[in-house]
């Protein structure tokens, strides 16, 4: 893993809304490694959105250096991102965002429209995938003919089609109930073991992020604690290994474990995750918490 | 995006709101369709015209006092039937040279009368206009030597007159004068609104002693070949410019009436075109509407396709083509209809229709421009939507 995926340096993103400045993210270092599984955590409004949206390539920073597949954003243009996305990113939506009068396996081929692919080929790569995903029998089905599980599939297998670098999941759980978005987290996982892609999975569940070998609580624009745990599910020791922060989330990450958090919400949050994973959920819970 | 997948997505969303689509579709059907007829009917009025003034005879050349100009106000004629044979001279034939004095007359015959137009004439006149007889003869060169009191019907007046009986050797009241029936004219129909069969033709000589005069209106040449057609207006005109050098003559040849006519009705033509039109630009913006409403409620889609890799440029090539598509199924279309009431319009009703290629190209294209025209707009606000802003949409 020498080559990153995604590389951001000193990375902000400031809006403009009516005149008024409303910053998103406030200066955000990060590098996400092939093959890595990080979630990334924080309450709405944390600026986590943004950061996805950064690192898909959906959106530019207005401070910084964004480095997606080894190429700056900023010296893109408008469709040579949009190509890069296509050929480096893969999104699964916490809405699915499939079309709807469209077959499955036309709504996994869809991203290989856009980068020309036959339709022939098209089809039998995004059967493949559907396969892969458990759906190969269910490729002529429109998405109302779908469960919400169901239909994540499909999403996620037109995310994995182009056979991307990174894999964006936002919220890919948040409108499943807890078993169906179980096994959407299972096959998540199962892929990113299996084909190498990073999943970068963007969540507010701790529950969910106690899953992730990596985590990265985002708060106010900032990155609050960047930490990597032994797999947590495997019920090992646990012992966390903190990674440095952005520098510039340092200060911030130092003042805001101030109030009810003395060892550092990091440390508390992964000290609860090595014993079990439920417990380990309201340890995460206390970190943020205490932050604000 | 290839352009074979573009025009099956645009296809496939103008099949998923079908009834919107229809809809939108009957503005441009509805204008191509008006375009096509009034062209034809324009077109056809133009051709029947033109046919008409043609069947009046081949190489006519019409010799008038005055200008002949729209606007211009008639001249009393100065002309007899000297100026006749002197004409007669310069053109070398006299069965080549026909007169007419025209007016206005009460036509009796028993109780019934019927009002029409009485033309004086030499018995050359079938010979330089083309009509023929259903019944009977013609005037001859002895009946217009001698002013017999003879007279032949136009259809109409025939049938007006004599519905129940045969005309022939039966005597008519023309202004209070009996004239013998001694043929009746074939139907000529209608032209330019004109009953062209509501007129009685009498031997000019008898119609100068019915309205006590020496005059003509008018002399009417058949030239011998159509090239020196002109050269022979301008001899006529010079002659009788010397033997009436206060008045002006004018000789018109049938070209120059069609071109005149011709103008006219390609002017008017033009109008109809023009107004229908207006109703095609009305569909056009209705196109636009329904393109904007249909960017707005696909942006999340839009945000989608643009997250998976979709350029600006593919996104606006597909909602452009969604409105060239609309415009271009509605052309089509509209271009049916409109055939199909011409060509109906045409056989039940007296108003001539004739449908030409170039008025269905040009509607076509028409209606295909006004897809790009108006779904640029709404095409290059797809385009350039804000992926992160299109996602997040409801």
């Amino acid at each position: 893993m020498t080559v990153a995926a995604i590389e951001a340096v000193d990375v902000s993103r400031t809006y403009e809304l009516d005149g008024v400045s409303v910053p998103a993210l406030r200066g955000v270092s990060l590098t996400i490694a092939q093959g890595e599984y990080v979630a990334v955590i924080g309450p709405s409004g944390s600026g986590k959105s943004t950061l996805m949206h950064l690192l898909g390539g959906l959106d530019r920073p207005t401070g910084g250096r964004l480095v997606i597949g080894g190429r700056d954003v900023a010296t893109l243009t408008a469709p040579e991102l949009a190509t890069l996305r296509n050929e480096t990113i893969g999104f699964v939506f916490q809405a699915f965002h499939l079309l709807p009068r469209t077959s499955a396996v036309d709504n996994v081929a869809l991203p290989l429209v856009y980068r020309g692919v036959g339709a022939r080929q098209r089809r039998e790569r995004a059967a493949a995938m559907l396969g892969r995903v458990g759906l190969g029998h269910r490729l002529t089905h429109r998405p109302n003919q779908l469960s919400g599980g169901e239909q994540q599939r499909v999403a996620i297998a037109r995310a994995l089609v182009t056979d991307p670098a990174v894999l964006l999941a936002d919220e890919p759980t948040g409108n499943l109930d807890s078993a169906t978005g179980e096994a959407v987290l299972e096959l998540l996982e199962r892929l990113n073991a299996e084909s190498g892609v990073a999943l970068v999975m963007v969540t507010h569940d701790p529950e969910v992020a106690v899953r992730a070998r990596r985590r990265i609580a985002v708060r106010d624009g900032l990155i609050r604690s960047d930490t990597v745990h032994d797999r947590p599910l495997s019920g090992g020791d646990g012992r966390p290994e903190t990674l440095d922060t952005a520098p510039s989330a340092e200060p911030r990450s130092a003042s805001g474990s101030g109030p009810g958090h003395p060892s550092g919400g990091s440390g508390g949050a992964t000290g609860a995750t090595g014993r079990l994973p439920r417990t380990g959920g309201t340890g995460a819970q206390a970190a943020p918490g205490g932050a604000g | 995006m290839r352009v074979a997948e573009a025009w099956r997505v645009a296809l496939d969303a103008l099949r998923a709101n079908r009834m919107r689509s229809a809809l939108t579709m009957l503005g441009v059907i509805i204008g191509v369709a008006s375009v096509v007829l009034l062209v034809a009917i324009g077109t056809g009025t133009k051709q029947k015209v033109e046919q008409q003034v043609e069947g009046l005879g081949s190489n006519l050349l019409l010799v008038v006092p005055g200008k002949l100009d729209v606007g211009t106000a008639p001249v009393v004629s100065p002309l007899d039937l000297k100026d006749v044979d002197a004409v007669s001279r310069v053109v070398g034939d006299p069965g080549r040279v026909a007169v007419t004095i025209a007016s206005g007359a009460t036509a009796r015959a028993g109780a019934r009368s019927d009002f029409t137009t009485v033309q004086g004439v030499l018995e050359t006149t079938p010979t330089v206009f083309t009509r023929s007889l259903a019944r009977g003869r013609y005037l001859t060169g002895a009946d217009v030597d001698t002013s017999r009191r003879v007279a032949v019907l136009g259809a109409s007046v025939a049938r007006a007159l004599f519905p129940d009986r045969d005309p022939l050797g039966q005597q008519v009241t023309l202004a209070g004068v009996r004239f013998r029936v001694i043929g009746v004219f074939n139907p000529l129909g209608q032209s330019l609104g004109v009953d062209r069969d509501d007129e009685v033709h009498i031997p000019v000589t008898a119609a100068q002693r019915l309205w006590g005069t020496q005059r003509i209106d008018g002399i009417a040449v058949k030239a011998p070949d159509r090239e020196r057609i002109d050269q022979l207006g301008e001899r006529i005109v010079a002659e009788l410019s010397r033997r009436h050098p206060d008045t002006e003559f004018s000789a018109v040849t049938q070209q120059q009436i069609l071109g005149v006519l011709g103008d006219i009705l390609g002017v008017l033509t033009g109008v109809l075109a023009a107004i229908a039109g207006i109703s095609l630009l009305v569909g056009g913006v209705g196109v636009s509407n329904i393109m904007l409403v249909s960017v707005r409620e696909r942006t999340r889609e839009i945000g989608l396709r643009k997250a998976v890799g979709a350029r600006p440029r593919d996104i606006g090539v597909q909602f452009l083509l969604e409105a060239v598509l609309l415009t271009s199924i509605g052309g089509l279309t509209g271009m049916a209809l409109g055939v199909g009431t011409a060509l109906l319009v045409d056989a039940v009703s007296p108003i001539p229709a004739a449908i030409t290629w170039w008025s269905l190209a040009l509607a076509f294209g028409v209606s295909a421009a006004v897809g790009i025209v108006f779904g640029v707009v709404p095409a290059q606000r797809a385009g350039r939507l804000d992926p992160v802003v299109a996602l997040r949409a409801e």
